[in-house]
């Protein structure tokens, strides 16, 4: 019987020619991150108010299924059923190619993370650069969807947005320039891979600075307190989603968390050995499941920096503008370039963990 | 060297992980919250919520219509008219209170001379029409015999402190 259903839906499979074949498995694989991905972005909004609520001493959401788990389910149920309304005098086009702007580099840039050794959608040779340039791109999203608001709070928010993006891409990209001097490589795996040997030979430790630098760049980038001027509910409503409801808010919300979990995923590639065990090389850890390299270790680090991402929110306030201007482009790019030239030194005189 | 601190406290981020390090303590205290609909805050027997008018025991309305409340009501809530009944004993034929525009200050319960008007620990309660917000006289006797038990034992509480 069982064999029976095997052999149909292999013959069924093989029915589809090559091409189609290969293109059917990339779609499947998309939707195998993607999904997944999704749950992640709703739960990791759960997640926050559940923790910084603990941080509060409260215990945030209960009330919807136990212990408050369908809770981020009734919310995306209500933002579905909700009106997008088109504020009268904004650009339509734009006003809703803004969240998919958003969303677009957001998950597009899943393509490259590895989760696992050779498990990894595209293994691209320049995976470091394309991620460098989609994260640039999710800025563009939250400049149009200012501009086509029309609102005067949205163009604020989006104003804002734009120059903190710029000014900490640039620290962020010097940051991944020491990841990239040290490993060799642009590809995300070999990246990770440079890292084997275990706890001490993870990138975090000689790339200490531009860890840090990268990390809070991250924050920075993804708008998120303490650099969510672009928000700001305080000073301009909620910035360049002030005119959004519905599900093209909901676009944005998920982008906001997508872009979490992404920097969070990058930082525990580039600094933390992704899918490598801290435990690699300890003695008795030896040839048991701790030691070896796994999915486990990937989630675990990953989960630990959207926990970093909620601590720094429930532990903040807002930074004044011109600090966070003084903090990207005063502070951050000398660190990075004189960590650089730190590395640069030890790399030719051969000192460190990566004389080549 | 304090230059030298200075730059060594900020790279080290030293008071951002102070300030993390309190936040995380909190994560693990305690949680203050009061999950309302079933659970509720102990309430001081001086609770000002909801008004009524109370009975002596042999079923005969406190209220002499003497007007105190209403002269003492800081919003102008309350209104009263009276008549001489039968007896000879004067009685209000009307007694409002306009719940829109009562403050719950209270003065109504202090100023009374024979305990008549009080204001009980009910706080949850709606109108759903226009117009219900004004209590009538016999409105606030009804809470007052319902609710005559408790009205009783927190005047008793509080009265030492009178």
């Amino acid at each position: 019987m069982i064999d029976s259903i095997v052999n149909i839906s292999l013959e069924f499979w093989n029915w589809f020619p090559p091409g189609w074949q290969l293109f059917l498995e990339i779609i499947a694989k998309i939707i195998l991150i993607v999904l997944p991905l999704m749950l992640a972005v709703a739960y990791t909004t759960y997640a926050e108010r559940k923790i910084i609520s603990y941080i509060q001493v409260r215990i945030g959401p209960n009330r919807v299924g136990p212990r408050g788990w369908l809770q981020p389910i009734a919310d995306a149920v209500k933002l579905m059923f909700k009106e997008i309304v088109l504020p009268t005098n904004a650009s339509r086009f734009l006003f809703l190619f803004a969240p998919i702007l958003s969303i677009g580099p957001a998950l597009a840039a899943w393509a490259v993370i590895p989760f696992d050794r050779g498990m990894v959608l595209s293994d691209l040779d320049a995976g470091l650069l394309y991620i460098l340039a989609l994260t640039s791109i999710g800025v563009y999203g939250v400049i149009i969807a200012g501009w086509a608001s029309n609102s005067k709070y949205a163009m604020m928010g989006a104003l804002r947005s734009a120059a903190q993006i710029v000014a900490y891409e640039i620290a962020m990209g010097f940051a991944l320039v020491g990841v990239l001097m040290a490993s060799g490589s642009l590809n995300v795996g070999d990246i990770v891979e440079g890292q084997s040997g275990g706890f001490f030979s993870w990138f975090i430790w000689p790339l200490l600075p531009l860890f840090l630098v990268y990390f809070i760049s991250g924050v920075a980038e993804t708008n998120r307190a303490p650099f969510d001027v672009a928000e700001g509910e305080s000073e301009i409503v909620a910035g360049f989603h002030v005119e959004y409801s519905g599900m093209a808010f909901a676009v944005f919300f998920l982008a906001e968390y997508a872009n979490i979990i992404l920097i969070s995923a990058l930082t525990a590639i580039m600094f933390l050995g992704g899918w490598l065990s801290p435990f690699e090389g300890l003695a008795f850890a030896e040839g048991t499941w701790l030691a070896a390299t796994s999915m486990l270790w990937f989630f675990a680090k990953t989960a630990f920096f959207i926990f970093c991402f909620l601590w720094f929110r429930a532990t903040f306030p807002r930074y004044r503008y011109d600090q966070i201007m003084r903090l990207g482009w005063k502070v951050f790019i000398p660190v990075t370039i004189v960590w650089l030239f730190v590395e640069a030194v030890m790399v030719v005189a051969e000192i460190g963990p990566w004389a080549a | 060297m304090s230059l030298f601190n200075h730059y060594l406290k900020s790279f080290s981020l030293w008071e951002l992980l102070k300030g993390m390090s309190v936040t995380g303590g909190y994560l693990f205290k305690r949680k203050v919250t009061i999950q309302y609909p079933e659970e509720k805050t102990p309430m001081s027997p001086r609770f000002r919520g909801l008004h009524a008018l109370r009975r002596y025991e042999n079923g005969e309305e406190r209220c002499i219509a003497c007007k105190l409340c209403e002269a003492v009501c800081p919003a102008l809530a309350i209104t009263i008219d009276s008549e001489e009944r039968e007896d000879g004993t004067r009685r209000t034929t009307r007694y409002d209170i306009d719940l829109f525009k009562c403050i719950f200050c209270g003065f109504c319960e202090e100023a009374c001379p024979v305990d008549s008007i009080v204001e009980t620990h009910i706080f949850e309660y709606h109108f759903e029409n226009r117009g219900d917000q004004i209590m009538t006289k016999d409105m606030l006797l009804e809470i007052g015999d319902k609710y005559e038990a408790e009205i009783a034992a927190n005047k008793q509480a509080d009265a030492p402190y009178r």
